[in-house]
């Protein structure tokens, strides 16, 4: 195995776009690392990116969004002053991820390529309407968070590409976002579901409204006609019901060790109601 | 380890009566804190030795398979390969015998595969390298070829006809004709007529209960390092609750005489029972025999959870009859238990244990040992009882609501007591279950008021203990400071205790005392630290040992006096004339007659060996409260109290966390813990991430309340405390939830998708 650790973006997609065999990015470690020690996963190339110049930076952007460095942990994010003020929906699906032990190595977006269904950041951030930049030999793009996973352990990511940084956009008034997952215990598991809204209010009403669900399919999916659904009601228990329709109708889950079809449908339905009440709260309280 | 070591024992008249105690019953910080905390103690992968070899041991994939060929010859040609075994480099000389009389045999055949593999994760193979990932990579070398075998992983589906035999001639005498194979033990016990008895009844109600295979979750993984040479004699540094059983065992599957095979016990993370038996020693010790160099062989978590002892699971019956006043009329219970692809689910405990709380007339128990595709089963903390009281505390809670009877009373009104014949057998001696309900029902916890969605659950719960083969040493230095040698694993803080009933014996401070695992090198024969037997037998034994030590400076003081040794008392750590030389001489301190021990007739020790037979049976009563989220079917425990009869609490703070231990441990295994086998029979979740044991947030603060009802067969009075807290918790959980939920769990894990599936039972019914 050839290890790399480049200082700069095009260096690492110079690297990823000539090696031959397997290529993984390095930054917390907390998926590879632990594929590599049990043998799950053997790379060739193994790339740590944690090297280059502002990849452990958080910056307020000029239109108020934030830019996320790639190598940014999750504890770094969960102790930021300012970011969780404004997604405090991110910042608590961050502050699920593993153990406060490993909160201090992993990193958000490592917990997006590793493209776990059940991968806790990656609800939320679909629901906050994030974005990455991705770098590769073709140049530069910026992809939704929701285009980066095709599947299980699977990214549309191409051979050289990297992401280079995590983008939030402006919160701006009168959003509130939330998310919560169901575990049989209460920390150290894995999603049996996640899920996560996005909401602004004007007044009572609401006026945009996003969800995503977690480990209900083959990918963290946006549930397309949440806003259909919450534009313009006050939540009450008729937009609550649509909602839960639509959460149920948006699963593709699978029967396996950790829920049956039967219960993770059940429970989508049951979170989209409680995640949803969460962020019109807090989305009424920022106006 | 044979069945019956846990044998119910009559105990000696060996309570001395009430006394005023300096050091038992306090507080002293832990004698091994300082090497835990710094990390300076040594567990079992903390060995090393010069030229050591690294091993691995390849698995069978498949839960059942016959091994068609076997090819190690590429893994030998390996770089850095210094040695591979199979099952043809151990003894051929440990002979097949059905049911657990062939134990050795079937410890053999688990630990390396004969003719056929028998579960996902049995060895086939080991091999010894260099490095450790250049064993991994020979793994990937060996070639076997199996013929794939339909499997069987359920105890229910295992009985029925036509299920896959795992090995004809299994099965002993005791099987009734008629059965399948796969039954290999059978037990039935019990008294009166128990049809007359539910002819009384008001209300009888019968129900089946499971609960699934559940691992003792130890934090430390087996791990040893093994050197033998071809001259016969070896060492092995261990992770173990009993090295003399791990002595004994590899002398036989190796063809050693066993004193010379010397076996130290690591310093132990964690052993519930599930270290009481030998998984992979004799391979460490078999690959260093052919490749002569010290070998280190550590399991994975994986390897823990695929290979090593989970508990059985249970499939269980229960019939019990009630008149209106809560009188039970009649008891009957069947209890199936599988423990893996061997002889030996502690069936016939579930059934000893399932009414031992209960002053029953008419009472009868079965029980089968069913074998499966699974691992192994290993004792786990008080084996076959808890699943036992979960079948039968539910059925008497479902009575209880049912006649709208109190579930405390309802036990007081049963409870056995001194004089009861027990539903085993024997009869009882002076015990404490009575007074362990007095004290939940005086309990603050059993009047709090409950709030919505919660409920409330009570469960008794019993084990029998155990004395067992004892052996300590104790040695005085000239500074006046002791050594004691005792040959069972602390795995419960028996350092201390011992040190505090040495130091209460001797009369000098417990920080003069330091306790001392020693090897099977140095001292006599040990039995393993298993049945709550250490602080009654080695404490009993220590006792004994300081006390014959202290006739020994008696003797040195009379000889100094020039009077007789009768006429020499000690009191307070001195030596003091008494009777018509009373006052003739100055006390004098043990330190006193240590500094001159060599002059005065050499160095002073004392010694004890036995088997101690007066094991005093333990009870205990837990309250939980838990509540349930109705839309997501998921539990919390939300107080929970455990009151339990220590007989006498040595040292206070560890009967506690005894306590709560067993408490956690069975939050665990009624909520979320247990064995997922796919279709194909493989575990699915062999790892903690998905065998979900309690992690500290799941637990609410555990408290605990020690009654101390004297065991007529210790000296100071002490019961074994380790396992009976772990009896009552599935009862008291499921009644809890049951009660929280308005619908009876009859299965457990009370996993959340499962109380979802009950309560929408529930709706369609109404």
């Amino acid at each position: 195995m050839d290890y790399h650790k480049p200082s700069t973006f095009e260096e690492a997609v110079a690297i990823a776009a000539g090696a031959a065999g397997t290529t993984r990015f390095l930054a917390g470690g907390t998926d590879i690392l632990v594929q590599m020690r049990s043998g799950i996963a053997t790379p060739e190339v193994l790339i740590d990116i944690k090297g280059i110049a502002g990849t452990r930076d958080i910056v307020r952007e000029d239109d108020g969004g934030w830019c996320i460095g790639v190598a940014v942990t999750g504890a770094e994010l969960t102790e930021h002053a300012e970011i969780g003020h404004d997604w405090p929906g991110v910042i608590e699906a961050v502050g699920l991820i593993g153990s406060t032990q490993v909160q201090g190595r992993a990193t958000p977006v490592g917990n997006l390529c590793n493209a776990s269904p059940a991968a806790d950041s990656v609800p939320a951030l679909v629901a906050a309407g994030a974005e990455v930049t991705v770098q590769g030999p073709e140049g530069t793009r910026r992809v939704p968070v929701e285009d980066i996973p095709t599947g299980p352990g699977r990214t549309s990511l191409k051979k050289g590409e990297v992401v280079t940084a995590l983008r939030l956009p402006p919160r701006g008034r009168g959003g509130g976002d939330a998310y919560q997952r169901f575990i049989p215990r209460t920390e150290m598991d894995i999603a049996v579901i996640g899920c996560g809204v996005s909401l602004r209010v004007s007044g009572l009403v609401i006026t945009e409204a996003r969800m995503a669900l977690g480990a209900v399919a083959p990918t963290v999916e946006p549930v397309r006609g949440a806003a259909d659904a919450l534009v313009g009601t006050r939540l009450e228990k008729s937009a609550l019901d649509a909602l839960a329709d639509l959460a149920q109708a948006a699963c593709n889950p699978i029967d396996d060790k950790r829920g049956t079809v039967k219960f993770r449908t059940h429970l989508a339905g049951v979170y989209a109601r409680r995640v949803a009440r969460i962020a019109y709260e807090r989305a009424r309280a920022a106006q | 380890m044979a069945l019956d070591e846990y044998r119910p024992q009559e105990g000696d008249e060996a309570y001395e009566g009430p006394r005023e105690f300096r050091q038992v019953g306090t507080r002293p910080d832990r004698p091994d804190g300082f090497d835990k905390v710094t990390g300076r103690a040594r567990f079992g992968a903390d060995m090393y030795a010069p030229g050591m070899l690294h091993a691995a041991i390849l698995r069978s994939p498949h839960a059942h398979a016959r091994i068609v060929r076997l090819d190690t010859s590429k893994a030998e040609a390996l770089e850095g390969v210094k040695a591979v075994v199979t099952r043809a480099d151990f003894s051929k000389n440990v002979i097949f015998a059905p049911g657990t009389v062939g134990e050795f045999w079937n410890i053999l055949e688990n630990i390396m595969a004969g003719e056929k593999a028998l579960y996902d994760g049995h060895a086939v193979a080991a091999v010894a390298a260099t490095t450790p990932l250049i064993a991994r990579d020979a793994l990937k070398l060996i070639e076997v070829e199996y013929e794939i075998l339909p499997h069987v992983t359920d105890v229910d589906e295992a009985m029925k006809p036509g299920a896959p035999v795992i090995r004809e001639g299994a099965a002993d005498r005791s099987v009734p004709e008629g059965m399948h194979p796969n039954v290999v033990r059978y037990h039935e016990s019990g008294h009166g007529d128990v049809e007359a008895g539910f002819a009384e009844a008001d209300l009888v109600i019968e129900d089946h209960f499971t609960t699934e295979a559940t691992h003792q979750g130890y934090i430390e993984p087996h791990a040893c390092l093994g050197t033998l040479g071809a001259d016969g004699k070896g060492e092995l540094w261990c992770c173990t609750q009993g090295h003399w059983y791990v002595q004994k065992v590899c002398a036989a599957l190796l063809d050693l005489e066993t004193a010379n095979l010397r076996v130290t016990a690591s310093e132990i993370g964690g052993g519930f029972g599930g270290k009481t038996t030998v998984f992979i020693e004799p391979v460490a010790l078999a690959l260093s025999r052919k490749a002569g160099r010290p070998v280190k062989l550590v399991m994975s978590r994986a390897e823990v959870f695929r290979a090593t002892g989970p508990t059985a699971s249970a499939s269980m019956d229960i019939r019990i009859g009630m008149k209106k006043d809560g009188t039970i009329t009649a008891a009957q219970g069947t209890f199936r238990l599988q423990g893996g692809a061997f002889p030996g689910a502690p069936m016939e405990f579930t059934a000893m244990c399932a009414f031992a709380c209960y002053d029953l007339r008419h009472v009868r128990q079965v029980g089968y040992d069913v074998m499966t595709n699974r691992p192994k089963q290993a004792a786990y903390r008080a084996p076959g009882s808890p699943m036992a009281a979960f079948a039968v505390e539910s059925v008497i809670d479902e009575l209880c609501n049912r006649l709208g009877l109190d579930p405390i009373e309802v036990r007081l009104k049963n409870a056995a007591r001194e004089g009861t014949k027990a539903s085993y057998g024997p009869t009882y001696p002076r015990i404490g279950l009575v007074e362990t309900l007095e004290a939940a029902r005086a309990h603050p916890h059993y009047a709090a008021p409950l709030k919505p969605g919660q409920g409330r659950g009570i469960s008794c719960g019993f084990w029998f203990n155990y004395g067992g083969e004892t052996s300590v040493s104790l040695a005085l230095s000239e500074d006046g400071s002791a050594q004691v040698m005792v040959g069972t694993p602390d795995i419960g803080g028996s350092r201390a205790s011992m040190a505090l009933m040495a130091a209460e014996v001797l009369g000098i401070p417990y920080e003069n005392i330091r306790v001392t695992v020693a090897d099977t090198g140095s001292l006599g024969y040990n039995e393993i630290s298993h049945g709550s037997r250490v602080t009654y037998a080695s404490g009993l034994a220590t006792i004994k040992a300081a006390r014959d030590a202290v006739r020994k400076l008696r003797q040195r003081a009379a000889d100094k006096w020039g009077i007789d040794v009768e006429a020499v008392d000690w009191v307070d750590g001195c030596a003091v004339p008494s009777g018509p030389n009373a006052g003739d001489f100055d006390p004098l301190p043990l330190a006193e007659i240590t500094k001159t021990m060599g002059a005065t007739g050499g160095p002073i020790s004392g010694h004890f060996e036995a088997t101690p037979e007066g094991a005093g049976v333990s009870f205990a009563t837990h309250i939980v409260d838990a509540e349930v989220d109705r839309e997501t079917g998921k539990t919390r425990v939300v107080r929970y109290t455990v009151v339990q009869d220590a007989g006498k609490a040595i040292h206070p703070t560890y009967v506690e966390g005894q306590f709560q231990g067993g408490a956690a441990q069975g939050i665990g295994w009624a909520l979320n813990e247990e064995y997922i086998y796919g279709e194909d029979g493989r575990l699915q979740n062999p790892g903690f991430l998905d065998y979900r044991i309690p992690v500290a947030s799941d637990l609410p603060m555990i408290d605990t309340v020690i009654v101390e009802v004297p065991n007529p067969g210790h000296p100071f009075g002490v019961r074994g405390v380790g396992e009976t807290s772990i009896c009552p918790p599935l009862a008291a959980i499921a009644n809890a939830v049951s009660n929280a939920a308005g619908v009876r769990l009859r299965d457990l894990p009370m996993r959340p998708s499962r109380i979802l599936d009950e309560l929408e039972k529930q709706r369609d019914d109404a």
